[in-house]
């Protein structure tokens, strides 16, 4: 039997890396006493999978982990509130599902990821503003392609962004607030910055270091008719 | 201070290695409201976070001080060169993890000196926070200095830069000093009454009230106090019984992995054995356990608060602690119900351990680890570790039955009296290991494969209170040496290709000899190596071996007189005003006998009157007293 866990991410604990997220689930889950599998051995480990990782600095909403539990109908309810109790205020579960035994596995099934983007206090000075950006947005939305040098540690390749741009638009508030849901697959994805980065570069603008504070808001697999669905609404 | 409380900036944090180092916030760390404490206490390990946070000296007293209303205590590690660079450049001051705020806020600044090498990360704590380096610089406004941990019980070379040591176990006396330290500061006292009274109480050395003079020749003619009514020795303290005191029932988890990722459980203090080279074995004397019934309650309380999938045993020795077969029985059975894992600590290799280490580790996996310290028979006397060649063999003999095929052994090179037989014994000792496995296994039987034996060799430091404090270090030169015929004897054995052999630095090993036999004088190499630059001089890749020479140059000091001297009978030592239980004529006694190649018993065998049982504690009461 396997759970989904939802979870968020805010505050210091943005600092804390994907490994040490997990490494940090590991030992919540023993302190809440979830009767989580585990595999054999000298050394058995959790059976745990995670969704994508989030970056170091991000905050999220809509963080997912599935777990093997060794129950048949495990109190879901009892097992959120078990681990909020053992887990630290950054970190909070905000719903635990049952998997359906034919769903995909957290990290296999994302296909896409919901962002919110604003810019830290300290660098709006250096970042455009709410109308100037909504009109880049515009440019960059009627455009057929938008060609990005995408550098990684291995390769260099230029990618059209909008393949990978599901939805992007401002938000109706008095500060600019960027949404965006992007392509997060394991196979091939981008990354919120790159949308950043090529909406200022239109404007002839760098993007200052650390400027993006940026919260992923949830996390989608791809339905049949190639709808998304959020990772949450394949638990039941 | 950022949106998320953190004293760092989001820029800074997102351009240091680990930011996780800084940002506190663990779980079970303790968060008080400042307004409602009386004291503010920040306990220091000057080295990196994941080093410091594997000390548990730091978690007991933690949780001790967070016990109490009136305190709250938090930690401060020293940042990372990365930061540390940031710091200087923006004058961004120290900062403790759980306030986010900075240190020289605090009224106290507690320094835990676990190991020489971490000096000069002594004054880079102090410098970053903004506190004048030396004791006699600070005024009201500083928070009050004071070191603790094994360093301290030799503490002449950093005495210019704390205000106060505390000698011995930090469980006894904080109470007291905080009591005294409350009422003062209501009384509207200054800082130099409150150091005054704090060094009547036992344990508690405030350095700036005692003077130092010197022969000709540079040695130590005498060492007394400045100020009436401060006592002329100061006695360490000693938890009389470890059932009834601190330990951590919930001690903080950090988010990155560090040296100890496990619970760690204490299980006795002190050691049975008095080998010769080794000072914690004389510090912390007598030997004194914990009962079985407390540790087991102990432990799966921090295996519940915790969620660690580890625990490992602590002690400088744990097969001689009596209960071991009692206790692991039942932390076996439990452990395997809750799939937590169990380290074992290095024990002695026997029938039991190999049968313990069989049920909780991966033979293929682990390894068996012997430490002779020495090659020979002769310098094993010498250093009295009471270890035969016949334990040896007839362990590695069981462990290749049991199908174990790494081995581990330790040596140390330079003791006093070794002679290059002893040298050459090592690759000896481990080619006879390798032909046991040889002999013993058949070809078609080798399913782990041939048998593969680790030698490592570290370099003999002479430490204060040991039997070996009067001894000359080797020189750099002759350490190298030493190396090299250790190895020229390894490689002229028969099963060579089977042992691999690796040495340890030598430069470090002569520095620390300075630091660790050093007086007063050495305080200003110390500052001089700081001031080069100097930080982490416990990490090779960090320490700058000139920095050292050149300082000791500057200073008109030298590793002659400090390090490769051999010290007179009678010599007045900087230590010597200490008094740890053990006696200076006991430890000149033992130094006689090495030198005899003479054996003493061990504390179970029968009591050799060290001196320790004036703490009536542990096993010196009904020890059996030889006539
Ligand atoms: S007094 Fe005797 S029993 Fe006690 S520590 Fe010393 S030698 Fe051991």
């Amino acid at each position: 039997m396997k759970i989904r866990i939802r979870f968020t991410k805010h505050g210091a604990v943005r600092y804390i890396g994907h490994l040490d997220v997990m490494r940090y689930f590991q030992k919540c889950i023993r302190r809440a006493h979830v009767n989580v599998s585990y595999t054999g051995g000298y050394s058995p480990h959790q059976v745990m999978t995670f969704a994508s990782p989030l970056g170091v600095g991000m905050e999220s909403e809509g963080e997912y982990m599935d777990i093997g539990i060794d129950d048949e109908h495990p109190d879901t309810g009892a097992i959120l509130n078990a681990l909020n109790e053992a887990s630290v205020p950054g970190i909070r579960i905000r719903s635990v599902k049952i998997l359906p035994e034919d769903a995909g596995n957290a990290m296999a099934s994302v296909y896409a990821s919901e962002y919110e983007i604003t810019f830290f206090e300290d660098k709006k000075a250096d970042c455009p503003d709410k109308d100037k950006l909504s009109g880049l947005i515009d440019m960059m939305l009627s455009s057929e392609k938008c060609i990005y040098h995408k550098e990684t540690k291995k390769t260099s390749r230029d990618i059209d962004l909008k393949e990978f741009i599901y939805d992007l638009r401002m938000e109706d508030t008095e500060e600019p607030v960027v949404r965006m849901t992007i392509n997060s697959s394991s196979s091939d994805s981008i990354k919120p910055v790159f949308v950043m980065e090529y909406l200022m570069n239109l404007a002839d603008i760098k993007l200052p270091d650390n400027a993006l504070k940026i919260i992923r808001l949830d996390m989608f697999t791809q339905g049949e008719n190639g709808e998304l669905i959020s990772l949450e609404d394949v638990g039941i | 201070m950022s949106s998320d409380g953190l004293f760092l900036s989001n820029d800074i944090l997102m351009s240091v290695e680990k930011p996780e180092r800084y940002i506190g916030n663990e779980v079970n760390s303790c968060i008080k409201d400042p307004d409602s404490v009386r004291v503010r206490f920040i306990m220091c390990f000057p080295d990196v976070y994941e080093i410091g946070m594997s000390h548990l000296g730091i978690q007991i007293l933690y949780d001790m001080f967070n016990s109490f209303d009136d305190v709250w205590c938090e930690r401060v590690y020293s940042p990372w060169i990365d930061l540390d660079k940031i710091m200087r450049e923006k004058h961004i001051p120290l900062f403790s993890l759980e306030s986010q705020r900075p240190v020289k806020e605090a009224d106290f600044l507690g320094i835990t000196i676990q190991y020489e090498m971490c000096y000069t990360n002594i004054l880079q704590i102090l410098d970053l926070s903004g506190i004048p380096m030396e004791s006699k610089d600070r005024t009201e406004e500083d928070p009050i200095v004071i070191g603790g941990g094994p360093c301290t019980y030799n503490p002449e070379p950093i005495a210019d830069f704390f205000d106060i040591f505390y000698i011995g176990e930090g469980e006894t006396r904080y109470r007291e000093l905080l009591d005294l330290y409350e009422k003062m500061k209501d009384e509207g006292k200054t800082r130099e009454e409150f150091l005054i009274e704090a060094g009547k109480i036992n344990g508690l050395y405030v350095p700036r009230f005692y003077e130092p003079s010197y022969n000709d020749d540079g040695t130590l003619k005498d060492f007394r106090p400045v100020v009436d009514g401060l006592p002329l020795k100061v006695r360490k303290e000693v938890v009389k019984d470890l059932d009834d005191t601190y330990y951590p029932k919930k001690p903080v988890v950090p988010y990155i992995r560090c040296i100890q990722d496990r619970v760690v459980l204490e299980i006795m203090r002190g050691c049975i054995r008095g080998c010769r080279f080794c000072q914690a074995g004389e510090l912390y004397r007598p030997v004194r356990e914990r009962s079985v019934e407390k540790l087991l309650d102990t432990v799966y309380q921090m295996l519940d608060s915790t969620g660690y999938e580890e625990v490992s045993l602590s002690s400088l020795s744990s097969s001689d602690y009596t209960h071991l077969p009692e206790l692991l029985d039942n932390l076996i059975v439990e452990c395997e119900k809750r799939k937590v894992n169990i380290t074992l600590p290095s024990l002695r290799i026997d029938a039991f351990s190999l049968d313990v280490m069989n049920k909780v580790e991966d033979i293929k996996k682990t390894s068996v680890t012997f430490a002779p310290e020495a090659g020979s028979q002769r310098l094993r006397n010498v250093i009295n570790k009471g270890l035969t060649e016949e334990d040896i063999l007839s362990g590695s003999a069981q462990a290749i039955s049991g199908g174990w095929t790494k081995f581990k052994f330790y040596f140390m090179l330079g003791h006093p009296f070794e002679n290059d037989d002893d040298i050459l014994g090592i690759g000896d000792l481990a080619n006879k290991v390798a032909a046991e496995f040889f002999e013993m296994v058949p070809r078609d039987k080798r399913v782990n494969g041939p048998i593969s034996i680790t030698v490592s060799t570290s370099f003999f430091v002479p430490k204060p209170f040991t039997a070996f404090q009067w001894a000359p270090q080797c020189t750099t030169d002759e350490f190298i040496r030493k190396a090299y015929v250790c190895r020229k004897g390894i490689s002229e054995q028969l099963n060579q290709k089977r042992i691999h052999y690796n040495w340890h630095d030598a430069d470090t090993s002569v520095i620390e000899a300075l630091l660790a036999r050093g007086d007063r004088k050495v305080a200003a190499v110390i500052k001089k190596v700081y001031e080069k630059g100097g930080i982490y001089d416990a990490w090779s890749d960090q320490y700058k071996h000139e920095r050292w020479i050149e300082a000791l140059d500057e200073c008109g000091l030298g590793l002659d007189f400090y390090a490769f001297r051999e010290r007179k009978d009678d010599e007045l030592f900087p230590w010597d005003f200490i008094d740890i239980g053990v006696s200076k004529a006991f430890l000149l006694k033992e130094y006689k006998k090495a030198a005899r190649g003479e054996i003493t018993s061990n504390c179970r065998a029968g009591c050799s009157g060290c001196g320790a049982a004036a703490f009536g504690a542990g096993i010196c009461p009904g020890a059996y007293k030889k006539t």
